[in-house]
């Protein structure tokens, strides 16, 4: 590590997140990203790495994409944020063309400046619509930070800020378990479920067939609305532009953010449908935010959703997760003690290892062979490993030869050399 | 979305939307060729014969759609040039294997053949549904993903022609986008396309601005110059069937292909009587009047009138104010120069022939050499002779790489009236400009791996007979867990029923099983993968 990213490192405790700036030199990984382009991030000491992170999609489509760098700066010569009291033509045109891509009659779009702020909106919404407090999600479910958001997901980040729900509006079952989730509604007093369609820091535990489905036919039996997180899931990282269509689910509410726009300007939507929106209606100023839909992301928005729409997209990424999942099938069967699982659908994919932390030194392996990819928090079996929807053929295959690498170390390091028995 | 907004979000006109669309494609294609190469020989063929088969039937349609879009040529004839670039293309190629290696031992090599990966191919549009089938069949004999770039003039028929062949090619089992078209070319993404580092190699055919562009690119390219064809009479020729031949040649899609006869140039001793022959054959030959009236009409000062381009003989001549009979299938010009000074000593893609009389064969030979001095360098020749000696002197003395025999230029140079490779796409070399001499074909989209013993006798080459390149064929489908019928998992397993609980347990209980069919199907997958690595 050079001089200067030691001294800047004491200064990012001093000033910025002693906790946080810490934890990643105690795991063995001493990023402080510098420049950044496509799929590369590039360390202040100039090493290269290939982000399989994307900070969960937001870099879907690379970073600094340079249709939408030529787009925001074109916009900056007429826009700014805009002044959110009033009628946008940048926020209408965004939500137009939402309601055009979003499945069934979802037609509004409110707009937050992240994806905790546009769950906390499609709770708010669907306690308006429904005339009911209670939230059901999933145990070790994650949807964000903000007052709602928070109280939906894992408690480790609600107890520390004594934020944690404390009068029973906010019910939390297994992922997985229809029993659990009937139980839940049965008392029809719950506004709405709220589901990442694959939950992300759980480490992309998939859902079983059917049970996507089935969850929505408990709300509807039950007077519930369906929220879908489409955070992590949304634009064509299944191979179809959300994620719950591929499960065959129309939802009451779906909440975009992260890959809306890029990573280049900061945006969240909620989009609900007509029936559900009443309260624009009722108070159209009865949420509101100064930069949810700030007018530059809208336009970022608008050609992202243009560019992952492209009839190439979906063909390349068939090409991506057949290809990576070929070779990563191969990697398995090299350590298949230790590698023992792949979660995947489209480039979404979970892989597992047989260590209770077992991704923590695969994420430190394959980060000193140039490559990042993150744990997942809620479950450090499962390393999150996200390859983005335009990788190409060249730097899919040189991710697998890093990779295969990169377990081979980690694996020596769990167990030493010594051959285990299959488990 | 408001007019503000659009104009904001569409920024097609950019460089960088250039590029993201030249690379969004190349991407694709590179992924379609990286499956395409695990494919083995007879998946191969299959693919090509079942995509020839398809262009083959839709040849006459495309030709009538091609003649309507440019108002060039003839319907009938671009049916026998489409159907020729065919069914009749792969199977002149079935013997040719671009799949597996193939062994010297003698010298103790073994080559093992190397598609070139993404190939962009220019389409012109003289030409354009023969060149989008000549092109995308040669791509997939040879297992390249091709990208097509129609020329503006014949977009429509060439963007459908490419989609049909592409259906084909998936339905018959290619990977996924292994033939895309450019849906709306404009020179800028052109360049953008040929200048791509992601392009392999440019296949050029067309226009000498867009070939040399091709040169330029920085990328590997197989373009092709533009022809001037002399055709040279010999008095020991057979003059019926050389007149005959040469009409047959000059009226053939009205001259539209480089290879057609541009002047014929014979001497005066038989000129007269080939005068007859070809009158006879259906040329009109003009008088001195005439000539310069159609002189005026296809020349104008910036070069050649492109209204007269693969117009037929007696268009041409009521646009020019010639009163020839109806029947007319060419005009024939008597020239008296050859040069720069005389347009009719150029190309002409119309069935106009000019007239040169030599005296004696040494002057012919020299107003030959004159003509590929000005233009049509390394393209095509025709003589019609019987004396091996003067076909010899002819064809040493003409700079150009194939000269055709007793036979129809146009047809004979592109292989169809001769055993040379069938082709419309015309290697020019050296002599005009371009990298490859001969008829361009599948052949050129390869290249070889050569594995080289040391020559030292002592070293003794493996026996290589038995020993195969590992084809693994199309990419395995990867699993979307969860979605119904896309897992690995047995498909229909049934999610755990509310019903199956005892009611009042209320408290949701644990993640459920399935860890035990999970882990069985992981160990499935991984003695099937232990058992292929074996291999």
């Amino acid at each position: 590590m050079s001089v200067e990213k030691l001294e800047f490192l004491e200064r990012s405790k001093t000033f910025w997140n002693p906790g946080k700036t810490q934890a990643w030199q105690d795991m063995g990984v001493d990023l402080v990203i510098d420049r950044r382009e496509g799929y590369f991030l590039y360390d202040m000491d100039g090493r290269r790495l290939i982000d399989v992170h994307l900070n969960g999609g937001t870099y879907n489509i690379g970073h600094r994409h340079p249709e939408l760098i030529e787009v925001l700066n074109t916009a900056t010569q007429r826009f700014d944020m805009g002044n959110h009291h009033f009628p946008s033509l940048a926020r209408t045109a965004l939500a137009e063309a939402l309601a055009a891509c979003t499945p069934g009659d979802l037609q509004y779009t409110i707009y937050g400046s992240g994806g905790g702020e546009a769950i906390d909106i499609a709770i708010k919404t669907a306690r308006n619509a429904m005339k009911k407090r209670k939230i059901v999600s999933i145990i070790k479910a994650y949807h964000g930070h903000t007052g709602l958001a928070v109280k939906a997901g894992d408690s480790r980040f609600s107890k520390l800020f004594l934020s944690e729900d404390t009068k029973g509006e906010f019910i939390q079952v297994p992922f997985n378990d229809l029993n659990a989730m009937e139980d839940a509604l049965k008392g029809r007093d719950v506004a709405a479920v709220l589901m990442e369609t694959i939950p992300a820091t759980y480490g992309f535990p998939m859902p079983h067939e059917g049970y996507l489905p089935a969850v929505k036919k408990l709300c509807e039996r039950y007077d519930a609305l369906y929220i879908a997180d489409e955070v992590q899931t949304g634009l064509m990282r299944t191979g179809e532009m959300w994620g719950i269509t591929r499960y065959g689910v129309v939802p009451d509410l779906l909440v975009t953010g992260k890959g809306i726009s890029g990573g280049m300007y900061p945006i969240a939507c909620t989009v609900v449908s007509k029936e559900r929106a009443g309260w624009l209606s009722q108070d159209g100023f009865g949420h509101m935010s100064t930069m949810g839909g700030a007018e530059l992301g809208c336009i970022v928005a608008l050609k992202v959703l243009e560019i992952v729409q492209r009839p190439e997209v979906a063909s390349m990424v068939r090409y991506i997760s057949n290809f990576i999942r070929a070779g990563l099938d191969e990697i398995m069967a090299l350590y298949p003690d230790f590698f023992v699982g792949i979660r995947q659908n489209g480039v979404i994919m979970g892989l597992e290892f047989d260590h209770p932390e077992g991704a923590k030194p695969v994420m430190k392996h394959l980060y000193r062979n140039g490559v990042w990819a993150i744990f997942s928090t809620l479950d450090p079996r499962v390393l999150q490993f996200k390859p983005g929807i335009l990788m190409t053929q060249a730097l899919s295959e040189e991710l697998l030869q890093r990779v295969e690498v990169a377990i081979g170390q980690a694996r020596r390091e769990v167990f030493g050399t010594a051959r285990r028995k299959s488990a | 979305m408001d007019a503000a907004i659009r104009n904001l979000v569409d920024i097609s006109h950019t460089l960088a939307a250039r590029r993201a669309r030249a690379e969004l494609m190349l991407e694709r294609a590179r992924w379609a060729a990286e499956v395409f190469r695990r494919y083995d020989r007879d998946t191969t063929q299959a693919i090509a014969a079942a995509v020839a088969r398809v262009a083959f039937d839709k040849a006459g349609e495309y030709a009538e759609w091609a003649v309507k879009e440019t108002g060039f040529g003839v319907a009938a004839h671009k049916k026998i040039k489409n159907e020729l670039s065919s069914v009749p293309l792969v199977e002149h190629y079935r013997d040719w294997d671009f799949v597996n290696p193939r062994i010297d031992e003698v010298a103790k090599i073994v080559e093992v053949p190397r598609p070139a990966g993404v190939v962009f191919a220019l389409v012109p549009s003289t030409n354009p549904i023969a060149t989008v089938y000549f092109k995308v069949l040669s791509a997939l004999m040879t297992r390249n993903a091709v990208v097509m770039s129609p020329h503006p003039a014949a977009r429509e028929c060439c963007v459908d022609a490419a989609r049909t062949l592409a259906r084909a090619a998936e339905k018959a089992g290619a990977p996924e986008a292994v033939v895309q078209v450019v849906e709306q070319p404009d020179i800028p993404l052109i360049e953008e396309f040929m200048r791509s580092e992601k392009t392999d190699v440019i296949l050029a055919t067309g226009g000498t601005a867009m070939v040399r562009a091709a040169y330029s690119s920085t990328n590997p390219a197989i373009g092709v110059g533009p022809g001037n064809a002399p055709v040279f009479v010999d008095g020991s020729a057979n003059l019926k069937l050389a007149a005959q031949r040469i009409v047959e040649s000059k009226s053939f899609d009205n001259s539209i292909l480089c290879t057609n006869e541009s002047v014929l140039i014979t001497l005066a001793d038989i000129a007269k009587q080939l005068r007859r022959e070809l009158e006879r054959a259906g040329a009109y030959v003009c008088s001195g009047d005439e000539r310069d009236a159609l002189r005026r009409y296809l020349f104008h000062e910036r070069g050649f009138n492109v209204e007269a381009i693969g117009r037929d003989a007696t268009w041409i001549a009521a646009q020019a104010g010639l009163r020839v009979p109806p029947k007319t299938r060419i005009l024939v010009t008597p020239i008296d120069l050859i040069g720069v000074d005389e347009p009719l000593s150029k190309e002409k893609l119309c069935p106009v022939l000019g007239l040169y009389v030599a005296h004696g064969r040494a002057q012919a030979f020299s107003q030959a050499r004159a003509m590929l001095r000005m233009a049509g360098a390394g393209h095509s020749a025709a003589i019609h002779a019987n004396e091996t000696q003067v076909i010899m002197d002819y064809s040493a003395a003409v700079e150009v790489y194939r000269v055709v025999v007793n036979a129809p230029c146009s047809q004979g140079a592109a292989g169809f009236a001769t055993n040379l490779s069938p082709s419309f796409t015309i290697g020019t070399g050296f002599f005009g400009r371009s990298s490859v001499g001969e008829n361009i074909g599948p052949q050129h989209l390869v290249n070889w791996t050569r594995i080289a013993y040391h020559k030292d006798p002592g070293e003794v080459m493996g026996d290589f007979s038995a020993t195969r390149l590992r084809f693994a064929g199309p990419l395995p489908e990867a699993p979307a867990d969860g979605v119904p019928g896309s897992s690995r998992a047995p498909a229909g397993r049934p999610p755990v029923s509310a019903a199956r609980r005892a009611p009042g347990d209320g408290t949701g209980g644990t993640i459920i099983s399935g860890a035990e069919l999970r882990e069985e199907i992981r160990r499935i997958i991984i003695e099937e993968l232990r058992a292929a690595l074996k291999e």
